[in-house]
Formats: structure tokens, C-alpha cells, sequence
């Protein structure tokens, strides 16, 4: 009999790992992001059932919101091949295969317990919040180089901003306020013509 | 916790750096190009304002701030009023350069501020973090004011290399630091360095970590083996960068390695002197051989650069009391003497004719006494002549090192200086001796002026009477 807390798990890690593999393997790359949305955000949740509130949610407001987004532009805005995309698959699967057995060992070694002996963290007490603990030692005994962490960030925005920023002349853009201050005369000539006589 | 403002008072002149620099970055986003002046008028005034708080808030013992992560001590005191000047200075000669070429503008003096408060927050780190925080603030601002002209094909260049080495040599002081982090359980230098004594003996993780440590120092200083991005980013950027590279980060580095090695590592000292002294030899050897070469006086002082910090890091390997001092003092004088030889170059230059040429000095007395005779000063206390400044902070040095016994270290010292003479006599030479190209020396502001003549002049005042810098110097490192 499993209790609501493992059947929690086991439903989310299996939609997690149907998804990682559609996103693999769907054609469409829209899809595939869309796909690998659904993968962290469901890993979001199983950090939430572990207790670490903080990492879930910054998986899901960093990763979820910001990143796949602009990994969705780009995805959008590049033309893709497909097929040629696929091309290496099955050439590339020997060496896939053989990093996930490497993986899949190295995972085994640690958690069956024979080498590093792993006890489970022990459970937090009632009512406590990772998120109030992390923001307790990261905005009072770190907070001065949090603030140069904050200028760091600035110096990176000024220096992005004064080597790129260019203004060329003749790029064609709107100008709101020139387009509403137009009036027809600007833009319309009227000619008076005399008809054209049949003849 | 208990907090009060009163505990801020020590940070005062970073905090008023820091708040300038966001005005001044949004001041200059509203001034017309006629106005641009203010941006720099504004940031010169910031720097003098940063220099009187730092003059009232400094006090006799070290004061300490956020649990030890600030310490504002004496050496900290006397290097951010270093550092302070020094950008004074540098953005006084770099305003006619930087007008004349249409590439004046805000970000340069933004950038240069948060440089300089880089530099600050690293002078007074008191934990691994805040260090390396303070150096990547320095070490971005300066990526992006090398990077700044953007259509000058070489100044990219530049940027591009200081900015990969540079963050390699981030990456590796990362490394040294998480094992130095893992080893000891603490980030604060002052906890490490005790909870290394109690443990006794020296661990090899520890020695693991300090050869990462000292290969980022290294990179930082521009010591060979790791010097290669000195001759190129000082040939490659625009003078008037060149010019701020060379002068005050020196200082800022300078501190880097006591707080990391004299103030965190010192139960290490036997070791990491060993490894200092290998970065010594190959410095003053490859330094003063390459610049022989060179035909660009840019690339010529970048190669006399990494011999200057061979006989930096001589007190180091002394390391004792009088090696510091002699060093802090050494740091010092070729800060000063960086900043003098960067800027008669700019003064020499206009739009379109950059002297930066060997050949571009020919004849300079028939042009310009006034000039030569400063460019000769200079010289003559980078070659280390004597009753100049260079002279004496080269005597000190080596008589650290002949204290603990390694004269063959400090005769091979003194070889290699009389080899690096060549190259800075030949610009003597060349100016004195040779035909004059035809090149009318430009106008110079009133400021510019005085102050180039100050700082030249300087060199030679300090080489008759050093001994008041020499007194702060010992009672800094004390």
C-alpha cells in the first residue's frame, strides 16, 4: 500500500520522464520546449514535496519564466531543419547509450549506499521556511556583497548597453507621435486635372 | 542581530562612490553633447569628495565592518587614497584625448568610477567573497572601457583577450577559493588564517589551493608565465585606457595578495615564497629581454610592466616587515611613473597621429624641451637611475631581499635592471639625439599642464625625499 505522498511522487515523476522523452523525440521544436516546460515544472513540484520551497519556486519563476520563454523566441524566430536535426540520431546513439550507463552507474554507487552510506536530511520542523532562512543569512550576514553582487549586475547592463546600442541613421521604425501628429495635407497632394475629353 | 547605521561610517567612501557613479550615469543621459563636460567635471568631483571622507573616516587602528567582511586599516587607508588620486589624475589627461577623437562620452567616466570602487571593495576585503566580488567588479568595468571604441579593430582585439584570460584567471582563484572554503570551513581570511595555525603543520589541500590562488595573482599582476595579455591589451586599447590599466588596478592587486597571501596564507609563507620567487625570475627575465625588441612604446612599457612586477613581488619573497614596505612603496612609485609615461604619450598625440611608435619620439627635444625633459625623468626612474624615485624603490627592495639572504636573487635583480636600461635609455636617445620628424607637439590644457609636469616632477621629488612615503609605507604594512 502506498501512501498519498508517494503516489504524489510517482505520478509526477512519470509525467516528468514521459516528458523529458517527448521533448527528445517530438518533431515539432515548439513542442519540444513546450515539452521541457512541462519537465521542470513538474520537477518544481517534486522539490516542493521535498521541502525546498525556494528551489521550486525559482525553478519555476527563473527557468520556466524567463528562460524556456526566451528559448521559445528563439526557437521561433531561427528556421529549424528538422530533418536534418534528426539525421545524427541514430549514429549519435551509441555515445548516448553509453553516457547514460555511466550516468546510471555513478547514480547507483551513491544511492545504494554501500561506498557513501547517504541517511536521509532530516525533516525540518513544523512551520519551517527554507525561503525565510535563505533570505535570514543572505540579507543580514551577506548583505554587503549582496550589494556589490547588485553592482556587479549594473556594471554588466552599462558595459552590454554602451557596446551595442548603436544609433543608425535610415532604419525604418514608428515614431508614435510623429504618425498621430500627421495631417492629410502632409501626406495627401490633390491635383486638379480637367476631365479628358472623349474623342 | 543588533545593526546600527553608525556601523556603516567606515564604508562611507565607497557608498558615496557608488551612489556618484548612479547619478553620474544618469545625469549623462540627459546632457547634450556640448554638455558633456559635467559627466566629467561631476565624476572628478565625486573622486575628491570619495578622497576628503576617506581622509575624516580613516582612523588610527583597523576599523571593521558586516563581521570582518570590510577592514579599513592603515593599508587600506593609504591604498585608496592611492587609487583615488591616481584616477584623479588619469581622467584629467584622458578629457582632451578622448574630445578630440568624438568619443567623449559618459560611459567611460561611469565605468572608470565603478572600476575605482572595484578596486576600493577589494583594498578592504576581509572575507574570500568580498575579494572576489571586488576584483570582477574592477576587472568587468575595465573589460568594457578596453572594449569601448568599438570601430578600432584592435582595441576589440584587446578587449577580447584581456576578457577570456581574465576570466580564466577568475575561474582559477574560484577554484583555490572553494578548497580553500572546503579545508577550513570559513570565508573570512582572518578565521582561516587561525584556524590554519592551530592545525600545525600545512596541508596539501591547502598548498593545492594557494597554487591556484597564486596562478590567478599571477594573471591579475601579469606575471610570466601567465603575462601574456599585458603586451597586447596595453598596445591594443586606446591610450587613455592604457593609461588607467597601468596605473591605479596596480595597487588594487597589490592589496589582492596581501589579504590573500601575507593576511590568509601565512602559515603557507615558506611555500608560497618558493612559488613567488619562480614567478620573480621568469618576470624580470622575460620582461625586460622582450621589451628590447619592441617598436611600440605601448607594447614596450607593457613588457617593462611585467619586469616592474618581477620587483613588486621581490619583497614578497622577502617576507618580512621591510620586504612589504619596500614593495607597497615600489607599487606606489610605478604607479606614479606609469601614469607620467601614459600621459605624455597622450599629450604628444592628436587625432590621426597616436605616437605611439618608437620612432615617433625621434627628435623630441627640438619639438617639445619641455616634454623631452619630463619623458627623460620618466625614463631615467623606470631604468632606475639614481636620485630618482624609481632608484630608491628598486634600492629597498633589493636590500628586503639581501636581509633574508638571497643575494644571488638580488644580484640577478640588479643584472636584469642594467639589461632593461637599454630599452629605456634608447627612447632618451632617440629623443635627444636624433633628427626630429616633422610633427608639431599639439596644445595642452592648463590642467593637463601642471598636472603632468606635477607627476613627472614627483618622480624626482620622491627619489630625493622619500622618506615620508617610505614611513607611511612601513606603518601601513605593520
Amino acid at each position: 500500500m502506498i501512501t498519498f505522498n508517494q503516489f504524489v511522487f510517482y505520478l509526477f515523476s512519470a509525467i516528468m520522464v514521459i516528458s523529458a522523452l517527448r521533448m527528445i523525440t517530438v518533431r515539432n521544436p515548439v513542442h519540444a520546449v513546450l515539452h521541457l516546460v512541462l519537465t521542470f515544472f513538474t520537477a518544481a513540484v517534486l522539490w516542493v514535496q521535498l521541502g525546498a520551497e525556494f528551489l521550486g519556486i525559482v525553478l519555476v519563476l527563473v527557468y520556466v519564466g524567463a528562460v524556456m520563454v526566451l528559448f521559445l523566441f528563439v526557437v521561433m524566430m531561427l528556421d529549424i531543419n528538422i530533418a536534418r536535426m534528426r539525421e545524427g540520431f541514430v549514429r549519435f546513439l551509441p555515445v548516448g547509450l553509453v553516457v547514460a550507463l555511466i550516468m546510471l552507474g555513478e547514480m547507483l554507487v551513491v544511492l545504494t549506499g554501500r561506498v557513501f552510506r547517504l541517511a536521509p536530511p532530516p525533516m525540518p520542523p513544523a512551520g519551517y521556511s527554507n525561503t525565510e532562512a535563505l533570505a535570514g543569512v543572505l540579507y543580514t550576514g551577506y548583505v554587503y556583497p549582496f550589494e556589490i553582487a547588485a553592482f556587479v549586475l549594473l556594471v554588466a547592463i552599462i558595459a552590454a548597453i554602451a557596446l551595442t546600442l548603436r544609433r543608425r541613421p535610415g532604419t525604418l521604425h514608428q515614431d508614435p507621435a510623429e504618425q498621430i501628429r500627421v495631417r492629410a495635407r502632409d501626406r495627401l497632394r490633390i491635383v486638379k486635372m480637367d476631365a479628358e475629353k472623349r474623342s | 542581530m543588533s545593526f546600527s547605521l553608525s556601523s556603516l561610517i567606515p564604508l562611507l567612501p565607497e557608498i558615496l562612490l557608488a551612489a556618484m557613479a548612479c547619478l553620474v550615469l544618469v545625469v549623462d543621459a540627459f546632457l547634450s553633447d556640448e554638455r558633456r563636460a559635467w559627466s566629467w567635471f561631476l565624476s572628478q568631483a565625486s573622486l575628491v569628495v570619495a578622497l576628503i571622507v576617506l581622509w575624516r573616516v580613516a582612523g588610527e587602528g583597523s576599523l571593521l565592518a558586516f563581521d570582518g567582511q570590510f577592514v579599513l586599516d592603515r593599508l587600506a587607508g593609504l591604498l585608496k587614497a592611492g587609487v583615488l588620486v591616481l584616477a584623479l589624475v588619469a581622467f584629467s589627461y584622458s578629457r582632451p584625448w578622448l574630445q578630440e577623437r568624438g568619443v567623449f562620452r559618459g560611459e567611460y567616466f561611469v565605468l572608470g568610477l565603478f572600476a575605482v570602487l572595484g578596486m576600493m571593495i577589494l583594498i578592504s576585503a576581509g572575507s574570500l567573497l568580498v575579494l572576489y566580488l571586488g576584483l570582477e567588479l574592477m576587472s568587468l568595468s575595465l573589460y568594457a572601457m578596453v572594449a569601448f571604441m568599438r570601430n578600432d579593430g584592435r582595441a576589440s582585439e584587446a578587449a577580447m583577450k584581456y576578457f577570456v584570460l581574465g576570466a580564466i584567471a577568475s575561474g582559477m582563484l574560484l577554484y583555490g577559493m572553494s578548497i580553500l572554503y572546503g579545508v577550513t570551513g570559513s570565508l573570512d581570511l582572518m578565521e582561516i588564517n587561525r584556524i590554519l595555525l592551530r592545525a600545525g603543520q600545512v596541508d596539501t589541500a591547502v598548498l593545492f589551493a594557494m597554487a591556484f590562488i597564486i596562478a590567478a595573482i599571477a594573471f591579475k599582476l601579469g606575471a610570466v608565465p601567465f603575462h601574456m595579455w599585458i603586451p597586447d591589451v596595453y598596445q591594443g586599447s586606446p591610450t587613455a585606457v592604457t593609461l588607467f590599466i597601468g596605473s591605479a588596478p596596480k595597487l588594487a592587486a597589490f592589496a589582492m595578495v596581501v589579504r590573500l597571501l601575507v593576511e590568509g596564507l601565512d602559515t603557507a609563507q615558506h611555500q608560497w615564497r618558493d612559488m613567488l620567487m619562480v614567478l620573480v625570475v621568469l618576470s624580470l627575465l622575460v620582461g625586460n629581454l622582450a621589451a628590447i625588441a619592441q617598436t611600440n612604446i605601448k607594447r614596450m612599457l607593457g613588457y617593462s610592466t611585467v619586469s616592474h612586477i618581477g620587483f613588486l613581488l621581490l619583497g614578497f619573497v622577502a617576507g618580512t616587515g621591510a620586504g612589504l614596505a619596500a614593495s607597497l612603496f615600489y607599487t606606489l612609485i610605478y604607479a606614479i611613473m606609469a601614469l607620467a609615461a601614459f600621459g605624455l604619450i597622450m599629450a604628444l598625440s592628436r587625432k590621426g597621429f597616436e605616437s605611439e611608435e618608437l620612432a615617433d619620439f625621434r627628435g623630441l627635444n627640438d619639438r617639445s624641451p619641455w616634454l623631452a625633459g619630463l619623458m627623460l625623468l620618466v625614463m631615467f626612474s623606470m631604468a632606475g637611475v639614481p636620485l630618482t624615485a624609481g632608484f630608491y624603490a628598486k634600492l629597498v627592495v633589493i636590500e628586503a631581499i639581501v636581509e633574508v639572504d638571497l643575494v644571488w636573487l638580488a644580484v640577478f635583480a640588479v643584472v636584469m635592471s642594467v639589461i632593461g636600461a637599454f630599452y629605456y635609455l634608447r627612447v632618451v636617445k632617440l629623443m635627444y639625439f636624433d633628427k626630429p620628424i616633422d610633427e608639431p607637439v599639439p596644445a595642452r590644457p592648463v590642467d593637463v599642464e601642471v598636472l603632468l609636469g606635477g607627476n613627472a616632477l614627483l618622480v624626482l621629488l620622491l627619489g630625493l625625499m622619500p622618506g615620508l612615503l617610505m614611513t607611511l609605507c612601513r606603518q601601513a604594512v605593520l
